[in-house]
């Protein structure tokens, strides 16, 4: 750790940024009209990231006079962040190419904010945490508008941006406050400064900012018309990466950090956590949009994923990173699903339009029954296993009562995510929706599919894995 | 004794040939059939080697297999059967290939799909039977909704939808309090066990803390009661029987519903045997107003199949209330009358299924005469008919005695008014066979109506046959039960009497051999199974009054 600036820390970081870039030029230098090759870049350039974080020692190291670190913490968030990247990236293809995205602008896009979900979690200040936050949220912007003809996906990055700038604005706001309350923005500082009013507000002030990018209500507002306006392969991704971004954040900022000091923040993300299961799974139950469901799955995800938090244990943050690793699988694979059929109009992102697909594909209607058991928390399935273990977690800690909501309101999405299946399976296909013609969807898809099994039934790998961020606490 | 690993084989065959039905050409129908017949019968067959080689003097778990699963939680792979889960086993594997029987010719659509949900169906209903581990039971117990719920929801009859998600809302409220306390459990066990665990075996050697205990004993219960049906929890089943295609209906009545009773055995007597003993009238009770319940409302159905799905919750309630007497000889009876309500109902909805086929009605008043149409069928409906109302003779006499005598023998006010029960499903019952079977032919379509097909009659035979083998000589399966279920009673009451308040930090009881040395250390049992509950048994035996 004597050099402040040891660059072999950063490799997966540089990696995926450089690649960003190389599909930047790549496209400007007339790659642009063979969109499959900038795809396969960005695969190479998640994949040769992903590489990276497994070379790369964990071994606490430090970097830029201590506000980064790479430790086991890092690396297991940014693996997940990754292969989320990656499915992400071969699910896309297909719609870049049929709806004529400009693919290069999309897959760099796609690259950075993936690299500022990975600088996130590696923060150990405040100001790199900013900068990831930042370096994650803008590419989103862009991405959720990056349909230009279309009106609903300018008005989701509008709505986003808009939105979105707010809420970084109260973040930075509370890491001025911290500064003040203790004369640095290292994450340590915060952990050892005396209880003050500035303190607190400071730390609300955070959490603030990254409830928004998490879409903990009451900040998950912008989350329906921004998913269902988006582009279909910017919601999937946005759904799964800005989740693990800012829940890195959490950990590092809640568990890592102040996790000896739960006592002051338990309860005010407590009270979120039980108000985000609540609201997102109540809302959800009425939707007629596959995207807005997803939209409103993804909020009441947000709050599984904080009772994992709250328990600010060794345990709960390994349950926390295989939830984000099974959510990350099993929401690209629903929404990979949606990405199979498409209509003449537009994207089939009606519920309705999904009906009877299995008699064409029963493997797709397999693969959907697979998600939403999986979303629902229904064993053999990776949901359960993560709903399973952040419980156990929370429950270690005391937080019965946030719990018994919690597997209630699991219970009240089972309505609206069988339904979904069912749709697939019953009734007569809708004319004028088909199946798209593509053979790297389908493999995402399975690649989910295989995952979210293998997750539920075969945890104990990933578990042990994921277990190795406990020495973070040590 | 365990060499070959039996259970799992029994678990996986169901799976395997599902993968196979799933390679199948999807418009061979037939042979979608027949394989999923051949792994069903398969498993049959596995089935009857462990109830053949099972050994009835023991009363410890048998067929054991362990394996670590996901070590770093405690949950293990551990499955194995004593005389409580032999018959439900047993009535698993009689059962499924009779509810695809019933599809065989009548379900002609999305065959492949109904073959492989049923045969997942079947692994995770084994599986509950069989987990000794509650996070592999509550995967299994999870499981079965899945196929269940597209089970109703594809192939059901008008109002399927509603009715599957009704289905699946209410079991699952009830089980994710279930699982709230598992997990409450397992953090309760690292004080006191050494090792945090979900071993079922092991976990019976936790003493509970008295303000904790009646909780934990609610949300298993509950989520139990909910699955019996146990009055006033019932309501979901009327609409999910009765919508359900045969297949499904007779897989609901003879195995599904037995989870909840299984459950309340093999869970809630032991773990919280505290609760279980001082709440037991108060489930008694709950018990008796289903059996009168039950049985009034079946009495004033139109619907032939609400009938028999009514007279289910009345006969699940005397299954509850003997399970409950916690009387050897009621316990027994209950078990055995879990198998029995399996072949008989299980029948009756067959019955009720062979019928719709022929004249698309569920009206009472669409039926009479049938026996003049229908020569070959009206005995052996008279035959399930006659053992579902427990005629001596028959298999449902045998288990409902044994119930009653046993409750009488230590809750007599209880006993009393369910007899009340019994007499209510002869009325109902034999009521339904006149209006159907006799009288004037008021069929719609007579010439529709033709006699049973071979097909058909292969249904009613094997329930035919366990009817009048389990009503004259029930003895093979209570012999096997009957070790198992004196040795629960004994843990039962010893661990009901025994002073519950120990120190949260205090070293394990030495009476109960499963400290964490005895179990958890212990890895894939090489000779036959020394099961903690077998040093158990001798002593409790004594405790006993």
């Amino acid at each position: 750790m004597t050099a402040a600036l040891d660059v072999r820390l950063l490799l997966p970081e540089l990696v995926v940024l450089g690649t960003a870039l190389v599909v930047l030029l790549a496209s400007v230098g007339g790659a642009a009209s063979r969109p499959a090759v900038l795809r396969w870049l960005a695969v190479a350039g998640a994949a040769a990231g992903l590489g990276a974080v497994a070379a790369v020692p964990p071994a606490g190291g430090a970097a830029f006079w201590g506000s980064y670190v790479r430790d086991p913490l890092t690396a297991a968030l940014q693996a997940v962040v990754l292969v989320g990247t990656l499915l992400a990236v071969i699910l896309s293809g297909e719609y870049v190419r049929r709806t004529r995205l400009d693919a290069g602008e999309f897959y760099a896009l796609v690259l950075v904010a993936a690299a500022g979900a990975m600088l996130m979690a590696a923060s150990a200040d405040l100001l790199l945490l900013f900068v990831g936050l930042e370096t994650l949220s803008v590419p989103l912007y862009v991405l959720a508008a990056l349909a230009r003809a279309d009106a609903r996906s300018q008005e989701a990055g509008l709505k986003y941006f808009l939105l979105g700038a707010f809420a970084t604005a109260f973040f930075l706001y509370g890491v001025a406050l911290a500064f003040g309350a203790t004369g640095s923005t290292a994450l340590a500082a915060l952990s050892g400064a005396a209880p003050s009013a500035t303190l607190r507000a400071a730390v609300a002030l955070l959490t603030t900012g990254l409830a928004f990018k998490a879409a903990v209500v009451p900040f998950h507002v912008w989350a329906p018309d921004v998913y269902e306006g988006a582009p279909l392969p910017v919601t999937a991704y946005m759904a799964v990466v800005a989740k693990a971004g800012a829940f890195a954040a959490f950990l590092r900022v809640f568990v890592a950090t102040l996790g000896p000091r739960v006592g002051e923040w338990g309860a005010v993300l407590a009270a979120a956590s039980v108000l985000t299961m609540v609201v997102g799974n109540v809302a959800a139950l009425h939707q007629t949009g596959i995207k807005r469901l997803l939209a409103y799955s993804s909020i009441a995800h947000a709050g599984f994923l904080l009772t994992g938090v709250l328990a600010a244990s060794p345990a709960g943050t390994a349950a926390v990173v295989f939830y984000l690793l099974a959510y990350t699988l099993m929401t690209l694979g629903a929404f990979a699903v949606v990405l199979m059929v498409r209509r003449a109009d537009g994207e089939a992102d009606r519920i309705a339009d999904l009906a009877g697909l299995a008699s064409r594909s029963p493997a797709l209607g397999a693969a959907m029954a697979v998600f939403m058991a999986a979303l629902t928390g229904l064993p053999p399935t990776g949901g359960f296993a993560a709903k399973f273990l952040v419980f156990t977690a929370a429950l270690d800690a005391g937080y019965t009562g946030v719990v018994v909501v919690g597997v209630l309101s699991s219970v009240v999405s089972a309505y609206y995510y069988l339904r979904v299946a069912y749709t697939l399976f019953s009734g007569a296909p809708v004319p004028g929706v088909a199946l798209v013609e593509d053979r790297w969807v389908p493999a995402a898809l399975a690649l989910a599919a295989a995952g979210t099994v293998l997750l539920g039934v075969f945890p104990a790998p990933v578990l042990s894995a994921v277990g190795q961020v406990a020495a973070v606490f040590r | 004794m365990t060499s070959v690993p039996w259970l799992s084989a029994a678990l996986v065959l169901p799976l395997a040939t599902a993968a196979v039905a799933a390679a199948v050409d999807r418009r061979r129908t037939g042979a979608l059939y027949g394989v999923g017949m051949a792994g069903m019968l398969a498993v049959a067959a596995v089935a009857g080697v462990v109830f053949v080689r099972f050994d009835a003097r023991s009363a410890a778990l048998q067929f054991v297999e362990r394996a670590p699963w996901i070590p770093s939680v405690g949950i293990g792979y551990h499955v194995g059967v004593d005389g409580i889960s032999l018959p439900l086993v047993m009535l698993t594997a009689v059962m499924m290939p009779l509810a695809l029987l019933s599809a065989w010719g009548s379900i002609t659509e999305r065959v492949k799909e109904l073959v492989v949900v049923l045969l997942v169906l079947e692994s995770a209903l084994l599986g509950t039977f069989v987990a000794q581990d509650l996070v592999l039971f509550y995967v299994f117990w999870e499981a079965v909704l899945i196929p269940m719920y597209f089970l109703i929801g594809l192939w059901g009859g008008p109002a399927r939808v509603l009715a599957a998600m009704k289905f699946l809302l209410y079991t699952m409220a009830g089980s994710a309090l279930m699982l709230v306390a598992i997990i409450v459990l397992y953090l309760q066990s690292g004080a006191q066990l050494g090792a945090r665990t979900f071993d079922l075996v092991a976990l019976q050697g936790l003493r509970l803390d008295p303000a904790l205990e009646p909780w934990l004993f609610a949300a298993f219960a509950l989520a139990l009661a909910i699955k019996v049906p146990v009055w006033p929890l019932h309501t979901w089943l009327p609409d999910a029987h009765t919508e359900a295609p045969t297949a499904g209906s007779v897989i609901l009545a003879a195995v599904l519903l037995k989870m909840g009773t299984y459950g309340f055995l093999r869970f809630v007597l032991p773990l919280f045997s505290a609760s279980a003993v001082r709440y037991a009238p108060a489930l008694m009770a709950l018990a008796v107003v289903g059996v009168l319940y039950g049985g009034a409302v079946s009495w004033a159905q139109r619907d032939v199949k609400r009938l028999v799905a009514m007279s289910s919750v009345s006969h699940l309630g005397l299954i509850t209330l003997g399970l409950f007497a916690l009387s050897p000889e009621a316990v027994q009876g209950s078990l055995l009358q879990m198998v029995n309500h399996g072949l008989s109902t299980g029948g009756l909805f067959l019955l009720v299924g062979v019928l719709y086929d022929r004249t698309h009605s569920r009206r009472m008043d669409d039926y009479g005469g049938v026996a003049s149409l229908m020569p070959r069928l009206a005995p052996l409906a008279l035959i399930v008919v006659l053992s579902s109302l427990a005629l001596p003779g028959t298999n449902g006499f045998v288990g409902e005695f044994l119930v009653l005598v046993g409750t009488y023998r230590v809750a007599p006010r209880y006993a009393v008014p369910a007899l009340g029960g019994v007499i209510l499903s002869a009325a109902y019952l034999l009521w339904m066979y006149q209006k159907v079977m006799h009288g004037p032919v008021a069929v719609r379509e007579p010439a529709a109506v033709r006699d049973l097909s071979r097909r058909e009659q292969a249904l009613f035979w094997p329930l035919v046959i366990l009817i009048f083998w389990i009503g004259l000589y029930p003895a093979p399966l209570l012999r096997r039960s009957e070790a198992s279920v004196r040795a629960l009673l004994a843990l039962v009451h010893e661990r009901a009497a025994a002073p519950a308040a120990v120190p949260a930090q205090a070293p394990p009881a030495p009476s109960f051999p499963t400290a964490p040395s005895a179990v958890v250390d212990r890895g894939l049992p090489a000779g036959p199974p020394a099961d903690a509950r077998e040093f158990r048994a001798a002593p409790g035996g004594e405790v006993r009054p």
